[in-house]
């Protein structure tokens, strides 16, 4: 069931490029067919699943592939995949109905994205680093020819930065992956045996080194400062379906790699650096949040407050190698934390740069000081924006309170001067506050006249995003239910 | 009523305004939105009497280890009830007042009402932070009601971003919580280990100063008043700032156990009661008084929760919500019969709709601190505790007492004037300079006032023997009623300080008409360095950090430009001439021996020509070509790696 949740994406692109007979129309429906599919699929999973325990996975597949080497077709989940693979299918259903109405090329995109969706789901679900590094990779050159063929303004030069930084960024984590095989005995790409083995315990040098390389290669593609410079002209330039996908998804990657590969894999070194990693979560929180207050472009400014936002993942990840007696409790709290703010910012940022997308789409500027009372011409565009705003804010009774809640009490519990990165939970909450009043209060004037609201296939897009970050605000077992088993999975892992 | 439907009714009083609420601003239903939200706020109001007597507790797993606990003890009997029924009042009236985007607003208000009762019933903390930002941010939205104006959305953000600021003390508090081993539930916070609790204790403390609008926190509230006057009747009166000082009431243990915070919370409620009653004074706009007025009275609740005397505390916090959702509903009405809210301009309005003005009058002389009425128990029930401590923080609160009746002398003197002919164009000059003044008072409108005044009137009871004996029993205290020498001075006080400035115009300070400047000096210290930074920082990344980024770029490509050239002048250079000397070889060979070997020679200058084309053909000078080929180098050394592992 899981390898058909990973390739049925895939299979229908296939179809879609195989058969051009396919009319635009039919394209663009049997890309939401599609995705409906897949998220049903993943339901069922959801309902199916029981916490694997520690050093296991459930649904787990293992086919022989390249033996020389002992790196096989190996997937599976657990309480840190699911939720990003449930999150990843939302995402995607969301952008195939949103473009239901884009007449831009509908059938190689709707393959494009189908194909980079089966990536995505494969990444979450990969145990093995070769094939996370495949899928690494694969999303890259995917999310390269969506900004290049689908983008707006100077697309290509943004796309090929994108494609150049983060490219870069996965050699160096292959590199720390090959670190890893070598010293696993016997040589290994498993990531469970990998996990199991800790080969670099004991050897502090070399574990930094490799811990280093994975580091810098994830960091690349998280991002955290200094390494997000790629980051705002790919989503300004981006076609809103293509941000809402790098920021929802292909930002996950990396901060999914922590828990996954880094924590588990290299303990030792990740207790050794933890403060490195919380310095640099708290940099990019507060830095983030600083750069994205100044911004005069929409889209610019939701693209910096995802490097606040990934900060805060970055930071009680950091935080949760602060090992000291009787800490758990904490610890595992910030990661669970960390686990929701990385569902909560996919469901939430796809939101706002699909209604970003809609602003451009009517007023063809992203350009903050070109509106003023939108509230009059697209009432329910201020809404579901004020909603997904505060939700970005972190207001309770959204799932952004939730993730962020347990990251601070978490990290504060163990490292109190994390508390410095609270600050940034007031720059965001003054940055989108602004924002509100600038495009949607006042006279209603330049860019806002003859604005038209959302249509029904926007509505169908956002609105359910929202209204899941709604449901997790306010009813957060479900999920968190799945998540903190695995936190503490993680937490005992990293602490031994 | 059973212990289930008990129950029942405690989620329903959360869940039901939360619920129609959201529904109302989602739909936008304008017709009936008027009576839906009535008979919610009506059957809220039912649920909280419920509550009052039943007393239930539940609970269900939330996050962090921690359960969303919501329950009713004598503190939360007596807070929810108020917060309902003033609600109700409030929507009642907002019926005669509200006329445009009525779903919108009654929503709102009923979010509000809802977050309002999760804050006076939560008992783990992360239930609270909930409901304690779900009331900032419907703030935020009620006070921006008229988003057409500007002013006003900026009023709403600065009320959101300040008691924001106040409320990552929470944040705070919960990191100090579940590191101290106590736990996040409110009852156990004092069992934080030592180091911690100071934290925790600091953290809850600016938070509610932050909501109570207490010093230096107190400006938001000046520009809250942009907002509808029903909202301030029930946000900046009843519920919201109340819950500021609801919640050092809650945490009066944790206070007490710290050693410096009790005290602390006592000296800053002291003092705002006696700064803001000096802004108060100052004013000329009658909400801006008002709001001053509410500061200052808060700090009563404040000082009452900082020296352990909750029930004074808590009744004061009951009498003064009554006192000041019925002044500020009057001030709402005559704003929008007379279209202004200038004292000036409002000269001789009680006259005009004796109704308004005598349950004004009531509430006026509550806020006075006049016998027997409300405000005037409630407030010696804390400056008795006060007097017991520290004469100093006796006088102060004295002071601030002396202050509260001044002010509400000016209201009284102020709205009951019989206006001279030769004022009169003073006066009207004021009429329609805020909004359009319809001349009208309606029923709708009054009818809520005689409730409120009838509170404004009898509230004072609760701090009084025999029911404020009932009240400190069943909060744990021990009861204790001010002597009777005190209250008469307070009396006496109020009586000689209203008669004073009927004889001489109170005086208005010109240095704290303005607030205190705090507002400015926020602006001045905090704002305008932030944003500076924010610019600074932004183009930080811009100039520095991307060019950075761009500068190895082209540096890479540089170098790779230099190696094609290198390989096409040296490299290549090299075959072609080795190439040139071996057909320069062969030619002597030619000449040497021109048969039999001749061919050979000719055949292996040719290929050796053909490799050097060959050669020639990767080196394109394309950073991207040279990028595969670096890859493909890579990928070989590291199977090569692998193979020979």
């Amino acid at each position: 069931m899981l390898s058909l949740i990973i390739v049925l994406p895939l299979l229908a692109a296939v179809a879609l490029v195989a058969v051009p007979r396919l009319g635009d129309g039919a394209a663009r429906w049997v890309w939401v067919v599609v995705t409906a599919v897949d998220l049903a699929l993943v339901a069922a999973l959801w309902l199916a699943y029981e916490p694997p325990g520690p050093g296991r996975l459930a649904f787990e597949e293992q086919v022989p592939w390249i033996p020389g080497v002992d790196s096989s077709y190996h997937v599976g989940v657990d309480g840190l995949s699911l939720p990003l693979m449930a999150m990843t299918t939302v995402v995607f259903l969301a952008c195939a109905v949103f473009a239901l109405r884009d007449e831009d090329r509908p059938r190689t995109r709707a393959a494009l994205f189908l194909f980079l969706q089966s990536v995505s789901l494969g990444l979450f679900a990969a145990a093995d680093l070769i094939l996370f590094f495949l899928f690494f990779d694969l999303s890259i050159v995917g999310m390269y020819f969506v900004i290049a063929g689908w983008g707006h303004g100077d697309r290509g030069r943004s796309a090929l930065k994108f494609f150049l930084y983060t490219f870069l960024g996965s050699l160096a984590l292959l590199a720390g992956f090959i670190g890893l095989y070598v010293a696993a005995e016997p040589h290994t790409f498993d990531m469970v045996e990998l996990a199991r083995q800790t080969p670099l315990d004991g050897s502090p040098t070399a574990g930094g080194l490799v811990l280093a390389a994975i580091l810098l290669g994830l960091a690349v593609k998280t991002p955290t400062v200094p390494f997000h410079t790629w980051l705002p002209p790919a989503h300004t330039d981006a076609p809103a379906v293509g941000s809402a996908v790098l920021a929802g998804v292909l930002l996950k990657m990396g901060t999914y790699g922590f828990v996954r590969i880094a924590m588990p894999m290299l303990p030792e070194a990740w207790r050794a650096w933890a403060w490195v990693v919380v310095v640099v979560g708290v940099v990019s929180v507060v830095y983030g949040a600083l750069v994205a207050l100044a911004q005069t472009d929409l889209k610019r400014m939701i693209a910096y407050t995802s490097v606040n936002h990934m900060g805060y993942v970055v930071l009680a990840v950091g935080a949760a190698g602060i090992v000291a007696e009787g800490s758990e409790q904490a610890r595992s709290v910030a990661v669970t934390g960390a686990v929701t703010q990385m569902v909560s910012h996919g469901i939430v940022t796809a939101a706002l740069f699909l209604m970003a997308g809609v602003v451009w789409d009517r007023a063809g500027t992203y350009d903050l000081g070109s509106f003023g009372g939108l509230a009059g011409t697209a009432p329910r565009l201020a809404t579901l924006f004020a909603v997904g705003a505060f939700a970005s804010l972190g207001l309770p009774g959204l799932s952004g309170f939730i993730a962020e809640f347990q990251i601070f009490a978490g990290s504060i519990a163990v490292a109190p001067v994390t508390a410095v990165a609270l600050v940034g939970i007031l720059i965001t909450a003054a940055l989108f506050l602004r924002a509100l009043q600038r495009l949607f209060t006042g006279p209603t004037r330049g860019a806002s006249r003859g604005f038209g609201d959302l249509r029904a296939a926007e509505l169908w897009a956002v609105a359910p995003l929202l209204g899941l970050s709604l449901l997790i605000g306010v009813l957060p077992r479900p999920l968190l239910g799945v998540v903190e088993p695995a936190a503490e999975v993680v937490v005992q892992l990293v602490g031994r | 009523m059973s212990h289930g439907s008990a129950q029942t009714a405690l989620w329903l009083l959360v869940l039901l305004p939360a619920l129609v609420g959201a529904l109302l601003v989602v739909m936008r239903p304008e017709r009936v939105a008027v009576p839906v939200s009535l008979i919610t706020a009506a059957l809220t109001a039912v649920l909280a009497l419920l509550v009052a007597i039943s007393g239930p507790q539940v609970s269900v797993p939330f996050m962090a280890g921690t359960d969303l606990a919501l329950g009713v003890d004598a503190l939360s009997a007596l807070v929810v009830p108020t917060v309902a029924v003033v609600t109700l009042l409030v929507l009642v009236f907002s019926a005669g007042e509200i006329g445009q985007s009525r779903a919108r607003f009654y929503g709102l208000m009923l979010l509000f009402a809802s977050g309002a009762l999760l804050t006076a019933t939560a008992q783990t903390l992360p239930g609270l932070l909930l409901a304690w930002e779900v009331m900032g941010a419907t703030s935020f939205a009620l006070i921006g009601f008229w988003w057409r104006e500007q002013h006003r959305v900026s009023a709403g953000t600065t009320a959101f971003l300040v008691t924001r600021a106040a409320d990552v003390g929470l944040y705070l508090a919960a990191g100090a919580a579940l590191a101290g081993g106590g736990g996040l539930a409110l009852a156990d916070l004092p069992a934080a280990s030592e180091g911690w609790r100071h934290v925790l204790a600091a953290g809850v403390l600016v938070a509610a100063l932050g909501k109570a609008a207490q010093l230096p926190f107190s400006f938001w509230l000046s520009r809250a008043m942009e907002g509808p006057s029903p909202v301030s009747a029930l946000l900046h009166s009843a519920a919201m700032v109340a819950m500021g000082g609801y919640l050092l009431l809650r945490t009066e243990p944790l206070l007490a156990a710290t050693g410096w915070a009790g005290p602390t919370a006592a000296w800053v409620g002291a003092t705002t009661a006696l700064l803001l009653g000096a802004v108060a004074l100052a004013q000329q706009d009658l909400k801006q008084l008002l709001a001053a007025s509410t500061a200052a009275q808060l700090g009563f609740v404040v000082m009452g929760a900082g020296l352990g005397a909750v029930g004074g505390g808590a009744a004061h916090l009951v009498a003064h919500a009554s006192t000041k959702a019925l002044l500020f509903l009057a001030a709402g009405a005559w704003l929008s019969a007379l279209g202004t809210k200038q004292l000036t301009g409002l000269r001789g309005a009680a006259r005009r709709w004796p109704l308004v003005g005598v349950a004004s009058a009531v509430g006026a002389l509550s806020l006075a601190g006049v016998a027997p009425l409300a405000l005037w128990a409630t407030k010696d029930a804390v400056l008795a505790v006060a007097l017991a401590r520290s004469p100093w923080l006796y006088a102060v609160g004295l002071a601030a007492a002396a202050l509260s009746a001044a002010y509400s002398g000016r209201i009284l003197l102020t709205v009951w004037a019989r206006v001279p002919a030769a004022d009169r164009a003073r006066v009207v000059q004021h009429l329609d300079e805020e909004q359009e003044g319809t001349r009208h008072v309606g029923r709708l409108e009054t009818l809520p006032l005689l409730p409120l005044a009838l509170g404004a009137l009898t509230l004072g009871l609760l701090a009084l023997p025999p029911v404020g004996d009932v009240l400190a029993r069943s909060l744990l205290e021990q009861p204790g009623h001010p002597g009777l020498a005190e209250m008469g001075v307070s009396a006496a006080l109020a009586l000689a300080v209203l008669a004073l400035v009927r004889w001489r115009p109170a005086p208005r300070p010109g240095w704290v008409r303005h607030w205190l400047g705090l507002e400015t000096a926020v602006r001045a210290v905090v704002v305008g360095p932030t944003l500076a930074l924010a610019r600074a920082l932004a183009s930080f990344d811009d100039r520095v950090l991307d060019r950075a980024v761009g500068a190895a770029a082209a540096g890479a490509v540089g170098v790779a430009r230099r190696a094609a050239t290198f390989d096409d002048r040296v490299l290549d250079g090299a075959v072609g001439s080795g190439s040139r000397a071996t057909a320069r070889l062969a030619r002597v060979a030619a000449r040497a021996d021109e048969r039999g070997v001749d061919g050979a020679v000719e055949g292996l200058a040719a290929r050796v020509r053909r490799l050097g084309q060959v050669a020639r053909r990767p080196q394109s000078g394309q950073l991207h070509h040279y990028y595969v080929q670096a890859v493909a180098v890579l990928a070989v050394g590291v199977l090569l790696l692998l193979s020979v592992r």
